[in-house]
């Protein structure tokens, strides 16, 4: 049953009450129950495109603060690929200090607005968790997350962020392709150090996956451009439009325009299809066309947008992780009245974060879990009719951990959609190193770097985020942006 | 940036945008295109080939034709005007050389990304000979520019208004059997570069068409633009635009070309992504 943001809150004054001057044991800590994220009812939600989780109310942090055990050892931090002081920003949100608490994590992250809403905390801080560990249930953790979200939200929307302090010109340029996460990290670290900082984006908007492919309602998209603003107002330029490799390349950029260094944030852009027959009938897209027709482009918004978008009535979505779940509940919002994922593993292999399933589920998307597609199916215009998919079941563990599906013979069965976006994931976008002459690449595509300076196998020129780790998330780049740009700050001043 | 510096309006709806472009017009080689688009927000990105580009003057030249509400939208910005995006150059140069003897065919407003491609060859010492078509004498454009720069201009019209009365077709048939050309290059109408291939094939002339799909990004990162050249995809932003024409699939490409046609017969006020696509040049 779905309960509001109301109800959500009164259930925390109750409990704040009832523990209002007692002294916590860790014990009466346990007692308290996680708060629930509040979020637009699904039937609501599936008619709009803003924000699915509503964020905690003021209520809701302190009572879920009191939930933390400030732990000596200190577990979650373990698990948060940058490391924020958890206990002490969760410390400081439980006495209502919020923006203490921001500038707490702000020491580690840059963008808590964004990976509040978007990390995968329940397979990383959240998963060390004492009381999740307690409870033998990830999900009975604390919510490091909801707190991160809310702390950062009511430092932006109350003006007490923390403002960068930026030391005086080294007379050094940088240039940064890409303005993703990874980008925007080594940006913003590379000018507080006073170097001169250039970014170069390709498309017309800033934010890398964070405009064009994260939808509206689980990003809204003027976090991510009050967090483009903080750059330009550090002085930070930004070049859009500009594709490295094609407008001018990296060669030029430190030949002629005298850049002294370069981050390679580029991204994991080029979309993965399943080379099965039929993937370039009409209607069948990559989730890549189809988000970023929807998010860039803002053709969800039919009465004011000029990009057009296909109806579609019966979409079938390939794919289990983020991307799928995305394009599904795109999809839905879209009009279409049966949205199925296909996924070829089993729920507890799904890669997409817990909450984006639940929230998929709740939101009337069909799973056909332990299912491969085979086969795109048309008509004699070319349009997709069916897919042709074939049971599996789970096998041995692969390379990656995981149980690998075998298909079990004499299974097909051909199920009729009108719509495919195929979201099996994305591979390192092949431009630069096809541009510059030096960079090296793994088997994959990915950028081959130092593990501890990020440095490419071109001097001067340095890489992180997607482009370097494959598809991975936006903790990840954001960790290695400033990882770079800590190096390439020692590069340029020693 | 990307300020209009001059507007010629060439027929009834092709115009002639020189637009200040330093960088484009600096990195820029024939056969490569842009992507524009207007706002920010709601117009669509617009794919264009670069029809000429002046490196010192740092200006490039685009032919639009305005088939749709966006394309409009473009050609109703006056000189002084800028562009507020403006992407390229994109997709990979033409692979010129010294052929021997080359037949270029343009349709209607496939000319104008036809004229450098031509230009550069001739200079590359090959004879080029080149095929006009359009559906009346109205609709040609960059004709004088293009006598120019050739050994031969062939001149069709639908209607006889001007040149022969044929389809581009005919004069190049002919060509393949007295002539004897090395290469064949073809820009215009999917469906005038389709028949060119089908014309070309049995004289065993390798044939270069240069393709008009719908376009997002033009950076590799959607696959909308994706065509099947034999049997692999390939995605014509950052792959083409050019293809061996005897190997894209012809049906395939124009029945993609159609995925939006129902959306735009229903909102009338909607234009399909990319120029060139419009039927009703085709011949
Ligand atoms: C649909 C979707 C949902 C996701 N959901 C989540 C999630 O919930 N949680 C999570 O943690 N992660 C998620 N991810 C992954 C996450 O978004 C990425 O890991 C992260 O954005 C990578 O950051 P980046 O800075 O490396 O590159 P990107 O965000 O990919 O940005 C790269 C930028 O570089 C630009 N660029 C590329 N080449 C050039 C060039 N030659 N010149 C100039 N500019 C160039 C691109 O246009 C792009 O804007 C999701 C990804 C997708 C696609
Ligand atoms: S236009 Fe998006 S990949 Fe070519």
């Amino acid at each position: 049953m779905h309960v509001s943001r109301e109800e959500l809150d009164n259930q925390a004054i109750e409990i704040l009450k009832k523990y209002e001057g007692v002294k916590l044991t860790p014990k009466t800590r346990g007692e308290i129950p996680v708060q629930e994220m509040p979020t637009q009812a699904p039937m609501v939600r599936i008619t709009n495109m803003n924000e699915v989780a509503e964020g905690y109310t003021e209520n809701q942090v302190k009572a879920e603060a009191l939930r933390c055990l400030q732990c000596k050892n200190e577990p979650c931090i373990q698990g948060c690929p940058v490391g924020i002081n958890i206990p002490k920003f969760i410390a400081e949100a439980a006495k209502g200090e919020y923006s203490a608490a921001n500038s707490v994590i702000k020491e580690s992250s840059l963008l808590p607005s964004i990976c509040g809403r978007v990390c995968p905390q329940e397979s990383q801080c959240q998963k060390f968790c004492t009381v999740g560990k307690i409870k033998k249930d990830v999900n009975q953790a604390v919510a490091i997350g909801r707190i991160e979200r809310f702390v950062a939200d009511y430092s932006r929307e109350n003006d007490c962020d923390v403002q960068p302090t930026i030391k005086a010109e080294t007379g050094k340029k940088v240039a940064i392709i890409g303005s993703g996460p990874a980008s925007v990290a080594a940006a913003a670290d590379l000018r507080k150090e006073g170097h001169s900082v250039v970014m170069f984006e390709a498309l017309h908007k800033a934010g890398g996956v964070l405009v064009y492919g994260i939808p509206e309602f689980r990003l809204p998209k003027k976090l991510v451009q009050h967090e483009i603003n903080n750059l330009i107002a550090m002085g930070v330029e930004l070049n859009l439009n500009y594709l490295v490799g094609k407008t001018r390349t990296i060669e030029k950029l430190m030949t002629t325009d005298g850049f002294d260094a370069v981050f390679v944030g580029a991204g994991a852009g080029l979309p993965k299809f399943m080379n099965i027959p039929g993937e370039n009938l009409i209607g069948v897209f990559s989730a890549n066309e189809f988000l970023t027709r929807s998010n860039l482009m803002k053709a969800y918004d039919q009465k004011d947008s000029l990009t057009p978008l296909w109806n579609c009535e019966r979409a079938a979505i390939f794919g289990g992780g983020n991307v799928a779940m995305d394009a599904a509940r795109t999809a839905k919002r879209l009009g279409a009245k049966e949205v199925t994922v296909i996924y070829r593993r089993s729920e507890e292999e799904l890669p997409a974060r817990k909450e984006e399933f639940e929230h998929a589920k709740e939101e009337g998307i069909n799973f056909l879990l332990l299912h491969q597609p085979h086969e795109i199916i048309g008509n004699d215009k070319s349009h997709v009719t069916s897919v042709k998919v074939v049971t599996c079941e789970l096998g041995e563990p692969d390379a990656s951990g995981r149980r690998s599906p075998v298909e079990i013979p004499g299974t097909e069965q051909i199920l009729a959609f009108d719509t495919v976006v195929v979201s099996i994931g994305n591979s390192s976008n092949p431009l630069i190193k096809q541009t510059t002459e030096g960079i090296e690449t793994n088997k994959r595509g990915n950028f081959i770097v130092n593990e501890e300076t990020l440095e490419t196998t071109l001097p001067g020129v340095y890489a992180g985020g997607d482009i370097v780790l494959g598809a991975a998330t936006v903790i990840l780049a954001m960790g290695q942006g400033r990882k770079a740009a800590k190096a390439i700050n020692k590069y340029l001043t020693k | 940036m990307n300020k209009i510096v001059s507007k010629e309006q060439l027929s009834a709806d092709i115009y002639k945008l020189v637009i200040e472009a330093p960088l484009i017009a600096e990195a820029h080689k024939p056969g490569q295109f842009i992507i524009l688009q207007l706002g920010g927000d709601f117009n669509e990105r617009i794919p264009l080939t670069i029809a000429d580009a002046d490196e010192e003057r740092g200006t490039i030249t685009l032919i639009i034709q305005a088939v749709g509400e966006s394309t409009k939208a473009v050609v109703a910005l006056n000189v002084g005007q800028s562009i507020e995006n403006l992407l390229g150059p994109l997709g990979q140069p033409t692979k010129l050389g010294k052929f021997g003897k080359v037949v270029c065919v343009g349709g209607g407003i496939g000319v104008a990304p036809m004229y450098p491609i031509a230009k550069a060859l001739h200079e590359l010492g090959n004879e080029v000979k080149m095929i006009l078509g359009a559906r009346n004498k109205d609709l040609f454009v960059m004709k004088e520019e293009m006598a120019s720069v050739v050994d031969e201009l062939i001149i069709v019209t639908d209607d006889g208004s001007e040149g022969r009365k044929a389809l581009v077709t005919v004069p190049l048939k002919e060509l393949c059997e007295e002539w004897k050309p090395d290469l064949v290059v073809t820009i215009g109408p999917p469906i005038m570069m389709k028949f060119c291939a089908l014309t070309t094939l049995p004289y065993g002339v390798h044939t270069i068409a240069s393709l008009n799909t719908i376009m997002i990004d033009g950076t590799g990162m959607c696959g909308g633009c994706r065509v099947s050249i034999g049997d692999e995809t390939k995605f014509v932003c950052v792959d083409g635009p050019e293809f061996d024409a005897h190997k894209v699939d012809w049906n395939n490409m124009l029945s993609r070309l159609g995925t939006y046609k129902p959306q735009e017969e229903e909102n009338k006020h909607k234009c399909r992504m990319g120029l060139n696509t419009e039927d009703t040049e085709a011949k």
